[in-house]
């Protein structure tokens, strides 16, 4: 990748993250934080990359810790996030009247993303 | 050479797979009818990706990869299914500062190796590798401030001069680094050190009561740190997602300062954010006038239009799941019922819509402040439960009061109010609320979540 075409891909993903955020309503601020948050876990790719190319047992350590990290950053905030969309129903929707509990039933949806490696 | 070009092509599509899952999910998520399929479609994009890159040509290392992925998605998924949801922003600060761990770790090993030929290359890398370093351990003091194990707010004369010059420390060691005059590893450690230092530095005077915003920004800045190190890796993905937190995670700090009635430069270089023991305003008149579960329990079982302004305190007091049956009661006789969410109810902007939502009450019920604020004049009882300076009056007429000029739920405005609260104390700040004197206002007195059980035997005995 030339730098001037990464430089568009930087710019056009600035856009699109500002656009895609715009409209947003306060409701749903701690949720998506929690999902951007998720999003940024990407860096687990990096962090593998890095450990998978790295040499000397000090690069060893710290690229064990970088894929610890990213993978801890990857799969809480899918985690949180989950829990939290999860529970948002509209009237229409609530089932179970006075259901205490949300978070229970799509567990292993979730763990089959987190587990799979 | 066949073997890597399919592996390397069949990478890429993936990664471009990723950035279309991961833009269409955060799309998703910004309304409350599709969120919880977003973070379905950006966790296939995650689980592409990260498949995907077993792939990369020429990895090594892969037992050590593949134990560091099990060990942080253990940790992680164990106490992120576990954790209270009122204690889901301190979580995300903690699994945020592991990101951005993650990128200055990326940074670390590009420069320990040498692996960085070019001068923008290494640029990128230390560029990214502070900002990461700094994301990590002022989130690490966030998530410490709101778990309860960091107390206090230090603060010095001259703080800001001593958090520039770590930063230039930290600039300059990074521009030896990268312009190769001095790569050795002594001078990158020295760079990281002081990267890390500046995070606590910068986190450790803001108060309790901003950390949200500063939480956001960190978000933010994590995301930009995964940019910096996709460019150094010529890794796609990375750029495309850590672009678009950073710029989405910008414009949220922004909407969330801007909701909590603070600017990020106040948040950020002011050092308030606790109570403020200066000012307390002006003094109130009046008496406050008691009332018993039973009656105001008939009041909202006849009244045709209640609006419910929870507090903290209510999540606290764990009142939440009973207020939603008391709801559910009164929705059955015919009864209106809203919930009126402040900004600032929770812990961070939204927060209480969540732990709303986990008692089971529909989001359609709820409203924040600019949609239900008209509403409150045709309301018949306004039921205060573990809210205060949200709705105090003086926010709006009291020049003296450190509250003024706060937007507030217009509770006073309901024709009664009815206040549950536990004692006679003043709000999070410290001040008289003039609502609680007001001639409609009656209060009730007792734990929230015993005072809603009366007043759930009280309509019910109707």
């Amino acid at each position: 990748m030339t730098g001037i075409v990464a430089l568009y891909i930087f710019m056009l993903a600035a856009f699109t993250g500002y656009e895609v955020i715009a409209k947003v309503p306060v409701i749903l601020h701690t949720p998506l934080m929690s999902g951007s948050n998720f999003v940024h876990g990407i860096v687990l790719v990096g962090a593998m990359v890095a450990l998978g190319s790295a040499g000397t047992p000090l690069e060893k350590s710290i690229g064990f810790i970088g894929v610890l990290l990213a993978a801890g950053n990857a799969v809480g905030g899918y985690a949180v996030t989950e829990r939290m969309l999860e529970m948002f129903k509209s009237s229409g929707a609530r089932g179970a009247r006075g259901g205490k509990d949300g978070k229970d039933g799509k567990d292993n949806k979730g763990a089959a993303a987190a587990g799979t490696h | 050479m066949d073997a890597y070009f399919s592996a390397a092509a069949l990478i890429q599509a993936s990664y471009l797979l990723t950035a279309f899952l991961f833009i269409m999910g955060l799309k998703r998520m910004s309304s409350p009818v599709t969120a919880r399929s977003g973070i379905l479609w950006a966790g296939a994009g995650m689980l592409v990706a990260t498949l995907a890159t077993f792939f990369y040509p020429g990895l090594t290392n892969f037992p050590l990869i593949i134990i560091a992925v099990i060990i942080g998605s253990v940790i992680a998924w164990s106490s992120g299914r576990r954790v209270a949801m009122t204690n889901i922003p301190q979580m995300i600060a903690l699994y945020n500062g592991m990101g951005g761990g993650a990128a200055a770790a990326i940074a670390a090993v590009e420069l320990y190796s040498g692996h960085e030929q070019t001068t923008a290359g290494a640029t990128l890398a230390v560029v990214g590798g502070i900002i990461g370093a700094v994301s990590f351990s002022g989130s690490l003091i966030a998530f410490g401030k709101l778990q309860g194990l960091i107390r206090k707010s230090l603060r010095f004369g001259g703080q800001q001069l001593l958090n520039l010059l770590i930063l230039a420390v930290a600039l300059v060691l990074g521009g030896m680094v990268a312009s190769g005059f001095n790569a050795t590893p002594a001078a990158v450690t020295g760079l990281f050190a002081a990267a890390l230092l500046l995070g606590l530095s910068m986190t450790l005077p803001i108060g309790g009561a901003d950390m949200p915003v500063v939480i956001s920004l960190y978000n933010a800045l994590t995301g930009l740190a995964v940019a910096f190190e996709g460019f150094v890796l010529g890794n796609a993905a990375m750029i495309i997602a850590g672009t678009v937190v950073g710029s989405a995670g910008t414009l949220l700090t922004q909407l969330m300062a801007k909701a909590m009635n603070r600017s990020l430069g106040n948040v950020l270089f002011s050092g308030f954010g606790d109570s403020s023991g200066a000012s307390t305003g002006s003094a109130v008149t009046g008496s406050l006038k008691p009332i018993e579960a039973a009656d105001a329990g008939v009041m909202m079982a006849f009244a045709q239009k209640i609006i419910i302004v929870p507090g903290y305190g209510m999540a606290v007091a764990q009142a939440q799941h009973k207020v939603w049956e008391l709801c559910q009661l009164l929705i059955d006789r015919g009864v209106t019922v809203r919930f009126a969410i402040h900004p600032v109810a929770g812990r961070m902007p939204g927060h209480m819509n969540v732990l709303l939502a986990e008692a089971g009450v529909p989001y359609d019920l709820i409203a924040d402040l600019d949609e239900i604020n008209a509403e409150f004049e045709t309301a018949d009882v306004a039921l205060i439960i573990g809210a205060n300076d949200v709705v105090n009056p003086v926010a709006r007429n009291d020049k003296s009061s450190p509250i003024y000029g706060m937007p507030i739920l217009n509770a006073d405005k309901a024709k009664n109010v009815i206040v549950i609260k536990r004692g006679q104390g003043a709000g999070f700040s410290g001040i008289e609320n003039a609502l609680f004197y007001l001639d409609n206002t009656r209060m009730l007195y007792g734990d929230g979540q015993a005072a809603v059980a009366a007043l759930i035997a009280a309509v019910k005995s109707v």
